[in-house]
């Protein structure tokens, strides 16, 4: 089968669903895919509360305050121009869902905001209870079905532009973008339950297909989130940044074991009600790695993982390795108010959090690195754009609370626009589909001599224990010489499919993508000899200034991968934040 | 007291004795001859039905189909199947230790073992054949 469009945008989370209706109301036609259902893969739908945006709801606030805080968080690493986008646009796109309904939470009319780590005012909105992502993915999808529908129905059209059809399709993993003269004309993808090969031509290509948390064993994302699109950029000829830079949020929920719930869940509870963070003896200990101890919730999430890993080496961790989150100062009558039916699922799994702690410990949580973009989210690869956790730069070396799904609306919202006026603008080439079976996709072996949903945890457990918050040149070269036999182990070309849900091609295909992107992220660490945010070297503790640098990844015609640094780019752009009353 | 440790990598248990789950899944693509196949898989209290499942896959075999993208969440809502006669998320099914039947949605297209279509039919890429 073969589809045509003005644009394509891969992955349906928060920016791609963004990207896509921002690109149909500049006038382009637009194929959305994903690789599984539209709004529901992905890390958006999983977001749990918090949302930056400079509203100003419960004090007098401005995006630049909102900037500097992203700046200082970022640890001297943000491209000033990208962190800007995130605080300037996500502010006016958080108002926009608010007029689409998404339901921010207000108390007598204003926006009701909480006070998260690194920001200096209460920033951050959000829907209850702990239903922001889903929240935000729902009235994203519905704007998209609208989209399709007539055109009375439809908000926001830009004046003057006729609207261009979005056309929805599930299903679709995406193996390779293609290229014609240094050019991205389209992509091949395999539609997932009938094993058919699908090429698609467009005239540009959105990439907004999330980070790369599947790669490690405890992660708070999709198992989608295995860094695909960085690999499919990479193998296209666009470049990578700062991809040693992989957050861990460091109180993911570790035990007792419950179902239905999302291991960040936490975090909100922490929001509202502070809760007091405990060692396995039954200690505060975050103030003997530099933190005050507080009722609040302010320590910062590199801190706190640092402070956990800590203790739990020193054997002082809780039972199943990690430490308590403890609420049982707190009445039942407390919990109840700030949670309402959460409670009762937390209940359902045979926890009073009056009565006792749970565990909790370090997670992998959101990657800052990603595609390299200029500030029109433009790639260096023409006719590719990136959206939403898939671009990198714009949090440096570490990530402020709130402002992921900011960044999904801002960074889709641009990548739509921009992606529309390249792709009307006259000479823009679309594939065609020529050529796409003679790809490897035909010529593989029948059978695979290993298994792959088995190599996939080992390569989760090797990246967790060796390429994790703490790194160090042993250990990183340890990970390296297993990647390498892995990747040879998998090969270059996939197995014959088997008709519809081939899961052993699958993960054949999830594995060729992620043992590449896992040898860059341990590449780029192994080179950074110093500690700086979320990238911490155990032999080389303390910031270097001389790495005050951006690590920029290419591969040369033969697929080797070649690492360079670069500036970081000047923040003459950025105004000194405005004196409020 | 012996250790289990969950494969699928989530965190260790210690546990008096080494519990089992019996899984019966139903397996084939349309057009097969339908069958049941068993697995036991080791238990451990609070793991979900998708849990065993995906132990089942990275431990004895990848190529039985199911499908999922949040895991623990109730996100995605992918995950749909039967489980002792009951339509559940996977994911929200308690494993228990004895035997468990598992099988595809009964009401919708079978694609194989444990997945069905779900997708809104104007989401599928093949529209023309669902009108």
């Amino acid at each position: 089968m073969h589809l045509t469009t003005d644009v394509l945008v891969i992955g349906a989370g928060g920016a791609g669903m963004y990207a896509a209706l921002e690109a149909a109301r500049h006038g382009a036609n637009v194929l959305l895919i994903d690789r599984s259902l539209i709004g529901r893969g992905g890390a958006t739908v999983m977001a749990q509360m918090t949302v930056a945006a400079a509203v100003g709801g419960e004090c007098p606030d401005h995006w630049q305050h909102h900037l500097v805080d992203t700046l200082r968080a970022g640890r001297g690493l943000c491209d000033p121009a990208l962190a800007r986008v995130i605080c300037e646009d996500g502010l006016e796109c958080i108002l926009e869902m608010d007029s689409w309904g998404v339901g921010w939470a207000r108390k007598e009319g204003r926006f009701t905001q909480v006070m998260a780590p690194g920001h200096d005012r209460p920033r951050c909105v959000y829907v209850d209870f702990l239903n922001t992502g889903p929240a935000v993915s729902r009235t994203l999808r519905t704007q998209l079905i609208r989209a399709a529908g007539p055109e009375s129905a439809r908000a926001g059209l830009v004046q003057g532009a006729t609207p261009g059809s979005i056309r929805r399709v599930g299903d679709l993993l995406v193996t390779r973008l293609e290229t014609q003269g240094g050019e991205c004309v389209g992509a091949t993808a395999l539609h997932l339950s009938t094993g058919e090969l699908v090429s698609i031509g467009a005239a540009a290509t959105v990439m907004a297909t999330g980070g790369l948390t599947r790669l490690y064993r405890r992660n708070s994302a999709s198992a989608n989130m295995g860094g695909d699109g960085y690999a499919l950029a990479l193998r296209a000829g666009a470049a990578l940044l700062d991809m040693e830079f992989v957050q861990f949020f460091p109180i993911g929920h570790l035990a007792p074991r419950m179902i239905g719930m999302d291991p960040i869940m936490w975090d909100p509870f922490r929001y509202k009600l502070g809760g007091r963070l405990l060692n396995g003896n039954r200690e505060e200990f975050v103030q003997n790695y530099g933190a005050a101890v507080s009722d609040k919730y302010i320590v910062t999430r590199d801190l706190a993982t640092y402070a956990i890993t800590k203790e739990v080496e020193a054997g002082r961790g809780s039972p199943n390795g990690g430490a308590y989150l403890s609420f049982e100062h707190l009445s039942a009558e407390v919990l109840r108010e700030a949670f309402g039916p959460v409670i009762d699922r937390i209940a359902k799994n045979g926890i009073d959090l009056t009565q006792m702690p749970i565990e909790v410990a370090p997670i992998a949580h959101y990657h800052m690195g990603g595609i390299q973009v200029d500030a029109q989210m433009r790639t260096t690869l023409a006719g590719l754009l990136a959206a939403g956790e898939a671009v990198g730069g714009a949090n440096g070396a570490n990530r402020l609370s709130g402002n992921a799904i900011t960044e999904a609306l801002a960074f889709g919202r641009r990548a739509g626009r921009n992606a529309a006026h390249d792709a009307l603008a006259s000479g823009a080439l679309r594939w065609d589909g020529a050529g796409r079976d003679a790809h490897w996709y035909t010529q593989g072996p029948s059978h695979l001599d290993f298994n792959p949903a088995q190599m996939l945890v080992e390569l989760q457990a090797l990246m967790a224990d060796e390429v994790g918050p703490f790194r160090t040149e042993a250990g990183l070269l340890r990970a390296l010489h297993r990647l390498t036999a892995m990747r040879a182990q998998v090969g270059e070309v996939p197995p014959k499919g088997t008709g519809g849900l081939d899961c052993v091609r699958i993960d054949w295909f999830d594995l060729f993508q992620m043992l590449l992107v896992a040898e860059v992220v341990t590449r780029a660490a192994l080179l950074r000899t110093e500690s700086r945010g979320a990238h911490q070297r155990e032999d080389f503790p303390g910031l270097d200034e001389s790495w005050r640098v951006n690590q920029v990844v290419n591969t040369d015609g033969g697929g080797q991968l070649n690492i360079a640094r670069r500036m970081v780019p000047a923040s003459v752009l950025i105004p000194d934040p405005v004196e409020l009353a | 007291m012996s250790q289990i440790v969950n494969h699928l990598g989530d965190h260790r248990v210690n546990l008096q004795v080494n519990l089992q789950v019996n899984l019966r899944i139903k397996r084939g693509a349309p057009g097969d001859a339908l069958r049941f196949e068993t697995h036991d898989v080791p238990f451990e209290p609070g793991q979900s039905v998708l849990d065993a499942l995906r132990w089942v896959r990275a431990h004895v075999d990848p190529s039985l189909a199911i499908r999922y993208s949040c895991i623990n969440a109730n996100a995605c809502k992918e995950c749909m199947m039967r489980v002792d006669g009951k339509t559940v998320y996977a994911c929200l099914a308690k494993l228990e230790a004895r035997e468990m039947v598992i099988e595809p949605l009964p009401n919708k297209p079978l694609v194989r073992d444990l997945v069905t279509e779900v997708a809104p039919s104007d989401e599928e890429l093949f529209v023309s054949s669902k009108v």
